[in-house]
């Protein structure tokens, strides 16, 4: 290592240095005069008393024989004064605030990429691809597995455990076993051999695909997109031809076609297709500087949100949300 | 066996759902082979997350360069599986408080509802915020009117960027004539969007449509057999 990047290496380190101890100092500083990081909640009693004929309903006076939990709400920063606290009506809930200061810590762990790649971050990363991987896994089970494969083939054994509304008059519907086999035969893309097996339910995805795709694609992009296309360009109002609007259907019809035939290559683009593909690509410039526009704004939103959580949610600095 | 009856899977699962667009009666077949492709995502989604426990098990086992991250990823994914399939801290649907299992699985206060609240928000929403700061100096640096093309992508990028912030507003106030307001940044992003925006969007929209069209009649007539692989 040259002596110019080491001497901006160990400026980077005093900088960031200077950074965490301020930010340590604040947040001793927020801790001893806020309730910096904390999360009070009150209790809500949910009772169920059963009735003659089996079904429940609830109760505000719960037996002994009843059903009965209790759930927690979160209490407001503007809610939560002395006197709340002091009445023992809202109490301190630990679960949600470590859950707060893991949720802020994970957020500063990905920050950190700003400086560079660093442990902190490759340990933020490494818990998004393992929980997100959980998380929709579990969702497709609930969601998809559990009613639409196991609730056709033992409907009765789903509606008594898992989903009491569901209608299971159909009974037993075998043909599910089909999927069933199909999911079994993909795992075998998992083996050392015999990966070969998971190209039926591959095969089978891709022909559903293709199929859907391509009605869905017909039906709401180009046939629907076509007639949206299809505007007068001759605009008339109560007193005849009005300019704006009749301008704008011009450059809208202009910017369609325009944009259409710089897509078009089976014929070079020469003399008049040339020069309509060039103004075609102004209009996609155009496009795809809006875009840009939308995506960083959005992204903007997104880090303002995040930021808004640092010092609302967390910190207390500003009120939260 | 190995190309042909997946060959013949796949014509026969897309015209199914084709034919179900046109004929009444064969409707039940497409909402079915829907049906069966859902469950066969979750099968793929499983598949999904077995690869990924194997390929951090070998990492961890062969104490490869970084095999402590693939601790914390398969930890993570395990203990996230755990609490959601197990609706740990999920309490019964309020309209059947008698069968255990019945509650929503993301139920407010419940384990997934944490995970997912302290962890998979902040971690996600705050890599995506990454990409303003990634975004923004990749445009500075390049960034650069150096012909039509180029100034009119940056032109309508600033013109909508500021045209939906104060700034679009607030630049214009107190000195431009009411005739004028049009071109406020705000008012000329909302035109953007709404004329240029809109014909640029359509012909590219159209154009995917007839390449999706294009590409799945190559699956379903047997000519795209990519899929298949190799051997």
């Amino acid at each position: 290592m040259d002596k110019s990047s080491e001497a901006s290496k160990n400026s980077n380190t005093l900088i960031w240095g200077i950074i965490f101890i301020i930010g340590a100092i604040l947040l001793v500083w927020s801790m001893s005069t806020s309730r910096t990081g904390q999360v009070w909640v009150t209790p809500e009693q949910h009772a169920f008393t059963a009735g003659a004929d089996g079904k429940y309903s609830a109760t505000d006076t719960p037996s002994s024989e009843d059903i009965a939990w209790v759930t927690y709400n979160v209490v407001p920063d503007s809610e939560l004064t002395q006197e709340v606290i002091d009445s023992g009506s809202a109490t301190l809930s630990w679960s949600r605030t470590i859950g707060l200061w893991l949720a802020a810590i994970f957020t500063l762990f990905i920050l950190s990429f700003l400086v560079g790649d660093n442990p902190a971050y490759k340990f933020a990363e490494a818990m998004v691809v393992g929980t997100s991987a959980g998380y929709v896994m579990v969702i497709g089970i609930w969601d998809v597995f559990v009613p639409l494969l196991l609730g056709k083939l033992a409907p009765g054994f789903v509606q008594t455990a898992f989903l009491p509304g569901m209608d299971a008059s159909a009974g037993t519907q075998l043909l599910y076993i089909i999927p069933a086999i199909l999911i079994i035969m993909l795992l075998f893309q998992l083996m050392p051999s015999g990966g070969w097996i998971s190209r039926w339910p591959i095969a089978f995805f891709i022909g559903i695909t293709a199929g859907y795709r391509m009605i869905g694609y017909v039906e709401a992009d180009l046939v629907a997109q076509i007639k949206a296309a299809i505007v007068p360009l001759w605009v008339t109002g109560e007193n005849g031809f009005v300019f704006w609007p009749s301008f704008n259907a011009v450059i809208l019809t202009v910017a369609t076609l325009s944009a259409m035939i710089y897509f078009f290559f089976s014929v070079e683009h020469k003399g008049l297709l040339g020069k309509t593909a060039r103004v075609g690509i102004w209009f996609l410039m155009i496009t795809f500087g809006a875009s840009f526009g939308y995506t960083v704004m959005g992204r903007i939103a997104l880090l303002a949100a995040r930021l808004e959580f640092l010092f609302g949610d967390w910190l207390h600095f500003i009120p939260s949300s | 066996m190995k190309r042909t009856v997946p060959l013949i899977i796949a014509i026969v699962a897309g015209f199914v759902l084709l034919i179900a667009n046109f004929i009444p009666f064969a409707e039940d077949w497409g909402l079915t082979a829907q049906e069966w492709f859902n469950i066969l995502a979750v099968g793929a989604m499983i598949l999904g997350g077995g690869n990924l426990v194997k390929l951090h098990l070998m990492k961890i086992s062969g104490q490869r360069k970084g095999w402590g991250y693939s601790v914390v990823t398969i930890g993570c994914f395990v203990g996230t599986l755990i609490f959601g399939l197990f609706k740990i801290g999920v309490h019964p649907n309020e309209i059947y408080p008698n069968v255990g299992w019945s509650g929503y699985y993301l139920e407010g206060g419940s384990g997934l509802w944490w995970i997912y609240q302290h962890m998979i928000v902040p971690l996600t929403s705050m890599m995506f915020a990454m990409l303003a700061f990634y975004v923004a100096t990749a445009a500075f640096r390049a960034f650069r009117a150096k012909n039509t093309e180029a100034t009119l992508l940056l032109v309508t990028a600033g013109v909508v960027l500021l045209g939906q912030t104060y700034a679009g507003v607030w630049l214009f106030e107190g000195w431009l004539p009411e005739s004028m307001q049009w071109l406020r940044f705000d008012h000329l992003t909302e035109w953007v969007m709404n004329i240029p925006n809109t014909g640029g969007t359509r012909a590219i929209t159209i154009g995917i449509a007839l390449g999706v069209v294009a590409t799945s009649l190559r699956i379903l007539l047997g000519v795209d057999r990519s899929y298949l692989g190799q051997d």
